[in-house]
């Protein structure tokens, strides 16, 4: 492993060497210990862990459902026992500013992009800085046509991602708005000894093996993804789109940019999905006032989760869904001879025909289920006057 | 929309018992007796006579518009056909203001055919793609006057009538079922005297035929079937912004005097006036001489039918409107204008290429009468099989919670 001269930026330098004492001395001793890289490295970059791990689990708790902060996933990485090499600079917007301040270390650098497809689903493509990414054959592969794939809009990064511009990483997939954001990795990442990311801000690039981030990805209930991201297969009627299992069984209701359809036209469009287009907040990134903003859109997500979870419509919208995409990919799977326009006719006629009965069904589920927890409330309140009678009248 | 002219109790009025003045026979349509000469409504003369609107295509268009999906298959055939201010209640929703469905039973038997669910289909219809809550009236009371029950068996029926409402598939965070024997308390009696106070007999007698011979209860009971038009018979569901709100009344043609009584009241209890959105009656299953009736059971398609039945009733007594023998059916094509199963499918079959192709070959002679009822059998023994499902689902319990004075929090969400 060839040195570098500590000849980068002086500034880098001094914030590291700024860590607690004690803490670095623990930690180096822990990294020298089991990272031979780290061995080899210049006495004065000296690893820095995280400040130590937010203690209250109650507090925790309640944060899963807000954005995940730089130090709360580099406790998570502690937790998992994940290694990690942490580098402290000025915020960068590109690999090649990166570059110049971890350069050094002799990671793999990753340029993250964040694209949407034209039925906003979301994905994230994270390569090897010198892979050659082509959206237009990605898009093919995915099974989006040529040209569905876009950059996602500006501000889905901090609704979704909960990262600022330029921050992208695969690291912003622990945070719960991003359950539905596809992953796809560069499978060069897999021969790196180490991998560069991003750990939710641009100031900072931690290094960490390929092995761990494995770890990591499958901590937060994600099956790393690798794939050949300069492959460029013909995809038609004998070749079926390689990775469209990767394509996401839900879309997500993008912020403001979202291409949004106009009132009068597409019937299709359900009531649902039109009434939340029309009631998401979009939320610049840098406001004054965020956190009060935050506050009541939060009470209006929560709201708006309840109606979600108990709109029977959109439930057998999503079960229908789900069904669908596995069955296509089974299809594509087994017989690659069948034309996509005749599983998606095929489908639909499923779908018409299954939807009565299916929301019938469902209704009765929801109607019984509440009439069981009413009973239940009325019970409930009732014994503790019952018991009182029984009481008194001993 | 002409809401206020026109509409003065006098000039809308019939002569109740349907006679005109040169003792000439006419169609009666009153909430007890429908019946036409020659078996069939003239459904132009009744709008009419009585006053509402017709419901046209730039009104189904603007439903699909508005709610952003296909208009259903009872405003597309034209099933729901007549309307009283429906373009002002899609006007005050488009601004945001929401409004309130309003529909009822008088549970007079337990057997229930399609005929009665169509209202009920329709207005599940309405409150999903309008995302509003529904009040439903069991009225007991009205059929312990008109048909001497008891009144013990007149809230038992009410209570099963309520089993088959609930597996029309109502959602009960939206909905609340009551019946009148057991919801009769201050806020809806005092709207029903404050009505009370807005009708004299004259015009009880002028809208119902009612003589001083019937007992005094049928001159009230007016009065009670006006009054959950107004919200503050709720007071548990709609208080504080909610306490003026819009209604929208889903019903068959022959209730209209109720209402047409009530949006009379409306403005001096300063309440919106209801509005309404009218059915034409579903034919019975030997063809066009008024409603189903719950008597003849070889009329309808029940509930409770078994598949069997569904067959057997539609292959023996549907009126057929094709010929005698097959050769001349070939040659001649079938009568759409009488025949039964076509009507039907017209109300039950939701594909319109479906519909149509059926229509054409069964008009030119390319289908036969047999053909056509087969599918009419497919297509109703889903409809029931799913009713029968859902209303086997139905505890006591869930009966319970519909009809809960409860307050609905996310009655818009």
């Amino acid at each position: 492993m060839a040195q570098t001269k500590p000849n980068y930026l002086p500034r880098a330098v001094s914030r590291v060497q700024r860590g607690r004492e004690s803490s670095l001395s623990a930690c180096s001793f822990h990294a020298a210990s089991i990272n031979p890289f780290l061995k080899s490295l210049n006495r004065n970059l000296k690893p820095i862990y995280s400040p130590a791990p937010r203690p209250p689990l109650l507090i925790r708790r309640r944060r899963r459902s807000m954005a995940f902060s730089k130090d709360q996933l580099l406790a998570r990485l502690q937790e998992l026992k994940i290694e990690f090499l942490s580098c402290d600079h000025p915020a960068v917007m590109t690999v090649e500013e990166q570059a110049k301040y971890v350069g050094h270390l002799g990671g793999a650098l990753s340029k993250n992009l964040f694209l949407k497809d034209k039925k906003h689903r979301l994905y994230i493509i994270s390569a090897l800085a010198n892979t050659k990414v082509d959206l237009k054959i990605l898009s093919q592969r995915l099974g989006l046509g040529k040209g569905g794939l876009r950059m996602a809009p500006e501000e889905a990064l901090p609704e979704i991602l909960h990262v600022a511009l330029g921050s992208v990483t695969p690291f912003s997939l622990i945070n719960e708005s991003a359950r539905s954001v596809s992953l796809l990795l560069d499978k060069g990442f897999k021969s790196q000894r180490y991998c560069l990311f991003h750990p939710l801000t641009n100031e900072v690039t931690i290094a960490l093996t390929p092995s761990d981030f494995d770890k990591f990805l499958l901590s937060i209930g994600r099956e790393p993804a690798y794939v050949d991201l300069e492959d460029c297969p013909v995809v038609g009627k004998d070749n079926p789109p390689d990775l469209a299992y990767l394509v996401p069984a839900e879309a997500l209701n993008l912020p403001g940019g979202a291409d949004k359809v106009p009132p009068t036209s597409a019937p299709a469009q359900t009531n649902a999905t039109l009434e939340q287009k029309t009631k998401q907040p979009t939320q610049k990134p840098k406001e004054p006032s965020k956190e009060q903003k935050q506050k009541s859109g939060k009470d209006k997500i929560n709201a708006d989760a309840v109606a979600d979870s108990t709109n029977v419509e959109k439930f057998v919208e999503k079960v229908l869904e789900k069904v669908s995409n596995v069955f296509i990919s089974e299809l594509s799977k087994q017989s690659n001879a069948e034309d996509g326009n005749i599983k998606d006719h095929m489908l639909e006629g499923v779908k018409q025909r299954v939807s009565s009965d299916l929301l019938s069904m469902t209704m009765t589920l929801k109607n019984s289920v509440y009439a069981q927890g009413f009973h239940a409330g009325i019970e409930s309140t009732l014994y503790p006057l019952a018991n009182k009678k029984i009481v008194e009248r001993k | 929309m002409a809401s206020t002219t026109g509409e003065t109790l006098a000039a809308a009025e019939p002569i109740a018992d349907g006679r005109t003045e040169e003792g000439e026979e006419e169609q009666v349509v009153n909430p007890w007796e429908v019946s036409a000469k020659g078996g069939k409504i003239d459904y132009d003369k009744l709008v009419d006579k009585f006053g509402c609107q017709r419901l046209d295509e730039s009104l189904i268009q603007r439903f699909e518009r508005i709610t952003g999906r296909r208009a259903h298959v009872f405003l597309r055939r034209g099933l729901f056909f007549a309307h009283r201010d429906l373009s002002d209640i899609l006007d005050a929703y488009e601004r945001g203001e929401k409004f309130y469905l309003y529909t009822g039973r008088g549970p007079s038997s337990e057997s229930l055919h399609l005929g009665h669910l169509v209202p009920f289909m329709f207005t599940k219809y309405l409150q999903d793609v309008f995302k509003v809550p529904l009040v439903i009236q069991l009225t007991d009371d009205e059929k312990c006057m008109w048909k001497g029950l008891s009144v013990e068996e007149s809230e038992r029926l009410a209570r099963e009538n309520a089993k088959d409402i609930i597996a029309c598939g109502f959602d009960v965070e939206r909905t609340f079922i009551f019946a009148d024997f057991s919801y009769m308390s201050p806020p809806i009696y005092k709207n029903i005297v404050r009505i009370a106070n807005c009708v004299t007999g004259n015009k009880i007698v002028g809208i119902f035929g009612l003589t001083l011979e019937d007992y005094g209860g049928k001159f009230f009971f007016p009065y009670i079937q006006a009054a959950p038009s107004f919200p503050s018979s709720f007071p548990h569901i709609f208080s504080g912004k909610y306490s003026k709100l819009r209604c929208l009344i889903p019903c068959a043609i022959d209730q209209d005097p109720y209402f047409r009584m009530t949006r009379d009241v409306a403005p001096r209890l300063s309440y919106h006036k209801p509005a309404l959105i009218e059915s034409k009656f579903f034919p019975a299953l030997q063809g066009e001489s008024g409603k189903m009736s719950a008597s003849d059971p070889n009329s309808a398609i029940y509930v409770t039918d078994s598949l069997k039945d569904i067959k057997n009733k539609v292959n023996r007594y549907a009126f057929s409107g094709g010929q005698d023998t097959i050769e001349k059916q070939r040659k001649y094509g079938a009568n759409l204008e009488v025949d039964v199963p076509v009507k039907y499918l017209n109300f039950f079959l939701d594909d319109d290429a479906e519909l149509l192709s059926i229509k054409e070959k069964y008009g030119s002679g390319a289908m036969l009468t047999g053909e056509v009822k087969a599918r009419l059998i497919e297509v109703l023994s889903e409809i029931v099989e799913r009713h029968q499902r859902a209303r086997a689902a139905v505890t006591e319990e869930t009966v319970d919670a519909f009809m809960a004075v409860r307050p609905l929090p996310r009655m818009f969400g």
